[in-house]
């Protein structure tokens, strides 16, 4: 696949690296949900991040949107360091960037049409009449043309979810992030959602950035996965790698085999004392 | 010593949620009065609606709420005040505590009850939701976006709110005063404004404008300290309640004691 090659001022990031992770720890109050995780996400790819419940995949992709500050470690977006920028550089950054949250988030007193225009009514200084197409189209790029004036509540979960991309789209980010966007969607609305997310990566050779514990879906839209496994980085690389892989704890997740059973009351007992001492 | 150490945590505690709310309100009142001036509008339409939600709406229930309050502090002082053949001071005695006290508080309580758990309600919905989140990942501030609004609609609406209750509870005790009190109307009104002061009505509507502060910098504060799950919801509207409850009868106390020190009445 060719890159369009642009020569930007990046002083740590080569031109191909759009995100660059170096040794990223994060902590809720005493407890570190990721030990230091390193990696690049290249331009214009798709990467997924795979990992069980509580593996820490989504306090990460928090992390790289902002949402959480890492206690140490480096996080390179567009050749800054968010780890260490002051608020309103970091809201910069958040206007080329795009989310879509799990349950959407869409805001409940507002219309789909609303919703969407909410970026670009507070971030631009376009005519009303120039964002009413501009919301259109985003619509129309989702599948939701004719639900402009639909409240939320009216929606279905796949409908809400699409919304919530078509919101994430308006600014025309450069990277596009998806928290879990099969959760809670039967497998033919989910398929669909992963179809959307085909097509923008076709259409507008966007970095997209996705979590999830769907493999099928990770099969389908990832050029490359990252698997995350009690905080740690356990592998990164293409599709093939990891379907190649023969690291046993990969293996276990990608043939979806059950943790041993903790068999014996004490080894339940010493696993709690030890969850206790960490 | 465990004792001690549990009365100096809790102080601790105390001191770091009272800076949490000053910061808040500090932020908002960034957002109200200097942001503008900086390309961050306030979200005037919405300050509005509040407005309406916060003010108007809860005129009905107020009126009579404090219609009642009017007439019961009215029934209470001509029961010491008969005892001297003082009737006629029944008037005096209800503009005077409704004016200073009881109108600005009763309206307090009342606007916790209906908004300030409102407030905590919506913005912890939002907050379970991760629309708070979606907020800031689009670089909006959720205290500019939702907070100011209620600051500036409360700020605006509790004095207005007050003067009403005080209106209403003059006109309550008039009802005990006309019947009972040998007055008229009229000379219960007349006798009413001549016992009130400019000061005692303004000493009431600045408490009414610090709990109009108070309520929304609680309600908004839980709201978003609000944890994961419906349950957190609840317990957030519940802690505004009784918070809001307890600091406004805490800055009433502050406030009463600065005018009673500082007139010389």
């Amino acid at each position: 696949m060719t890159l369009p090659v642009e020569l930007e001022n990046s002083d740590s990031l080569d031109s191909q690296t759009m995100i660059s992770l170096r040794d990223v720890r994060v902590s809720y109050g005493e407890v570190e949900i990721l030990h230091g995780v390193s990696f690049d996400v290249r331009r214009g790819e798709t990467l997924v991040i795979l990992g069980g419940s509580g593996s820490g995949k989504s306090t990460l992709l928090r992390t790289l949107v902002g949402l959480e500050k890492p206690s140490s470690g480096e996080i390179w977006i567009k050749g800054k360091n968010i780890a260490a920028i002051s608020d309103a550089e970091m809201d910069e950054i958040r206007k080329k960037i795009g989310m879509s949250f799990q349950g959407g988030a869409l805001f409940g007193s507002m219309t789909v049409g609303e919703n969407v225009a909410l970026p670009l009514r507070e971030h631009t200084k376009l005519e009303d009449s120039t964002i009413e197409i501009m919301l259109r189209l985003k619509l129309e790029q989702v599948g939701l043309e004719g639900f402009q004036y639909y409240m939320p509540s009216q929606l279905s979960g796949g409908m809400k979810k699409r919304a919530a991309v078509a919101r994430a789209l308006a600014m025309d980010p450069e990277i596009l992030f998806f928290d879990e966007p099969s959760a809670g969607l039967d497998p033919i609305i989910a398929a669909g959602i992963d179809q959307l997310i085909l097509e923008l990566k076709q259409a507008f050779r966007m970095t997209i950035i996705v979590v999830t514990h769907e493999l099928a879906s990770a099969y389908l839209i990832a050029d490359r996965m990252v698997l995350i496994d009690k905080g740690n980085l356990l592998a990164i690389g293409t599709t093939a790698d990891m379907r190649a892989s023969t690291q046993p704890r990969v293996r276990q997740f990608l043939d979806r085999v059950p943790e041993p059973e903790v068999a014996r009351e004490q080894d339940y007992l010493q696993m709690l004392t030890q969850d206790r001492r960490l | 010593m465990q004792f001690v150490s549990q009365i100096g945590g809790s102080v601790t505690n105390g001191l770091a949620y009272v800076g949490s709310l000053a910061s808040l309100g500090g932020r908002a009142a960034y957002y109200t009065f200097v942001g503008p001036f900086q390309g961050k509008p306030v979200r005037v339409q919405r300050a509005i609606s509040q407005a309406m939600d916060v003010g108007v709406r809860a005129l009905p229930i107020l009126s009579l709420i404090t219609f009642f309050i009017g007439l019961i502090l009215a029934l209470q002082s001509a029961y010491e005040l008969r005892r001297f053949g003082a009737m006629n001071y029944v008037a005096t005695a209800v503009a005077i505590s409704m004016s200073r006290e009881l109108g600005p508080l009763i309206t307090a309580i009342v606007v916790i009850g209906r908004s300030g758990s409102a407030f905590a309600a919506e913005i912890g919905t939002m907050k379970v939701t991760e629309e708070i989140d979606a907020l800031e990942t689009m670089a909006i501030s959720p205290i500019r976006f939702l907070v100011t609004p209620k600051f500036l609609a409360m700020i605006v609406m509790l004095p207005c709110l007050t003067i009403w209750a005080n209106a209403m509870g003059i006109l309550g005790g008039s009802l005990f005063g006309v019947a009972q009190a040998d007055f008229t109307f009229t000379r219960y009104i007349r006798a009413s404004m001549d016992a009130l002061l400019l000061r005692d009505i303004m000493t009431g509507l600045v408490k009414s404008v610090m709990f109009g502060i108070t309520i929304t910098a609680v309600g908004c504060q839980e709201g978003l300290s609000t944890g994961a799950g419906a349950e957190q919801v609840g317990r957030s509207t519940t802690r505004a309640v009784v918070m809001s409850i307890f600091l406004v009868v805490l800055v009433d106390l502050v406030f009463t004691g600065l005018f009673f020190f500082v007139s010389d009445r």
